[in-house]
């Protein structure tokens, strides 16, 4: 069997999980180490196949963005992420949502928090989640021209906003 | 508060508390992490904010009921001996330990309570219990949390949980491990597989002592890998179940060893015994594997019941800074190798040989699990 990468024998086989597909990868010795498959922790095949993969583009693998824009708070830029696997503060991660967010997808048992929750924010938490369920379920209502099922959300939704402004 | 010297000269509570309920399970650990809203990640930061957090954090942590009568003390006023031995007991991290200006570390009277400022995180928090104990852990660590959080206020997200410096931490911030010895699955090279199926259910397993995928002296350490989508209960309870399981298969492979061939197992014991008690020379390989044997010996009655303490203590005690510290004087790799053998040797002066007929056949074996993937 041949390497997914290049044309040398592949020695290394590596199965796994990508957005619940199992997907397989044969690599070369050399190809494998490149990619740090014999390092458990810097390997994802999810990063190799959602960034293109194979044959194609053998040798730039991992191309660097450029710095980008930096968190409003702190100046950090996503490019420093990559390099170092830390966040530069709190705001961060709202301001890198969306790469992180990709990220995340196979790094825990789930994308959205579950437990523990300050006991300040106990009240605003429970009303950001159930927001977050209904404004779900309203996409999936629109999508299938369940309009009777979407204005009853689009109402409760709101209501649910209402409340909150005119909180004292 | 204490400084750092008068907590150095003594053991931790977990390390010398009583012998009951740590056979296999020899501690448990839960650590918090938890971060300052909008103030930049220790590492990010500058000396100046990292100080300023350190100023905000540090008299709040220092104020908790729980802190009285602790340590406390700021890293850059310690000599890296000193970090060191506070590595090798696990009250500060690695990482803490590179850091200087701007970092602390505050430990209860009893050491089981540690609070390090200015590590990866702005805070982690750490609870050490003796044998599997990982709820009561959490309880402790938790109420510490719950107190902090009137004072300071944490970065939390709706959707993300705490927001820790990597993003592997997210969700609870909670990451429970506990420090397993398992010379009965390894002698019956049952380890690995067990370790599969520990594996398999996303929890992490590594050797407690050594690089990569070596374990010197049998002992393994099981954590959570995921922290974000499950409560800190849900995470804690399925460790304990894992850990109660993988237990009972330790305990039942060292019976099945016993029964199938037990000069086989007397011999062990009985050559690390010699070889522990009259060695002068002794390389910290070969001491924790024999210390590993000797444990197992206790365990299985071959000597009284505290010389699992003392092999426990021992762990500790032949690290290298804290030979060092011992002996007050920097060691070459060779002294080091000489002064562990001088303090095993003392140590064990009053253990008596084994006495391989302690040992009764008439143990119960447990039913075991089928398969530890099956819970």
């Amino acid at each position: 069997m041949e390497c997914d990468f290049c044309d040398k024998k592949a020695t290394v086989f590596l199965t796994q999980l990508v957005e619940g597909e199992m997907k397989k990868m044969c690599l070369c010795e050399e190809c494998a180490e490149e990619k740090g498959v014999t390092d458990p922790t810097g390997f994802s095949l999810a990063d190799s196949i959602l960034t293109g993969g194979g044959a194609a583009d053998q040798g730039q693998a991992v191309t660097l963005p450029e710095e980008g824009t930096p968190c409003p708070v702190c100046g950090f830029t996503f490019n420093k992420f990559q390099q170092v696997g830390r966040l530069g503060c709190s705001e961060c991660y709202q301001t890198f949502q969306d790469d992180i967010g990709r990220r995340l997808k196979g790094m825990h048992k789930g994308t959205l928090h579950v437990g523990r929750v300050p006991e300040g924010l106990l009240e605003a938490h429970a009303r950001q989640q159930r927001l977050d369920q209904l404004r779900g379920r309203l996409e999936k209502a629109i999508a299938a021209e369940d309009y009777e099922e979407a204005a009853g959300l689009r109402d409760e939704i709101q209501e649910i906003q209402t409340s909150v402004a005119t909180q004292p | 508060m204490m400084r750092f010297s008068t907590l150095l000269k003594h053991p931790a509570d977990w390390m010398t508390g009583t012998a009951e309920g740590t056979g296999v399970v020899l501690t448990s650990r839960v650590r918090l992490a938890r971060n300052l809203r909008l103030e930049p990640f220790p590492g990010w930061a500058t000396k100046e904010r990292r100080v300023s957090v350190l100023e905000r954090v540090k008299p709040e942590v220092e104020a908790l009921v729980e802190m009285k009568d602790g340590f406390s003390q700021e890293l850059d006023g310690l000599t890296s001996l000193q970090k060191q031995v506070l590595v090798e007991r696990h009250l500060i991290s690695r990482e803490q330990a590179a850091r200087g200006e701007g970092s602390a570390a505050v430990v209860n009277r009893k050491q089981a309570l540690c609070l390090m400022i200015n590590e990866e995180d702005h805070l982690r928090m750490q609870a050490i219990r003796p044998g599997l104990a990982l709820s009561e852990a959490y309880e402790l660590v938790s109420g510490v949390d719950g107190k902090l959080e009137d004072s300071l206020e944490f970065a939390f997200d709706h959707e993300l949980g705490y927001l820790s410096a990597c993003p592997t931490n997210l969700g609870t911030g909670m990451r429970a491990s506990a420090m397993l010895h398992l010379p009965g699955l390894v002698l019956s090279d049952q380890i690995g597989q067990v370790l599969q199926a520990v594996g398999k259910l996303q929890l992490a397993v590594r050797g407690f002592f050594g690089e990569g995928t070596e374990s010197l002296g049998n002992l393994f350490q099981v954590s959570n890998q995921s922290t974000l989508g499950e409560s800190e209960e849900t995470i804690i309870r399925r460790l304990e179940r894992v850990i109660g399981q993988v237990a009972s298969h330790e305990r039942n492979a060292r019976l099945k060893l016993f029964e199938d061939d037990a000069d086989m197992v007397f011999d062990r014991v009985g050559r690390a015994y010699g070889t522990l008690r009259h060695a002068y020379v002794i390389a910290s390989k070969e001491a924790l594997n024999l210390l590993s044997l000797l444990r197992l010996g206790a365990e299985l009655e071959f000597f009284p019941a505290e010389a699992v303490r003392t092999c426990d203590s021992l762990l500790m005690e032949i690290q290298p800074a804290h030979l060092q510290l011992h002996s007050g004087k920097k060691l070459t790799p060779e002294q080091r190798d000489a002064i562990r053998a001088e303090i095993i040797r003392t140590r064990l002066q009053s253990l008596d040989p084994p006495d391989m007929n302690r040992k009764q056949a008439d143990e119960e074996w447990e039913t075991p699990p089928d398969t530890i993937a099956d819970l």
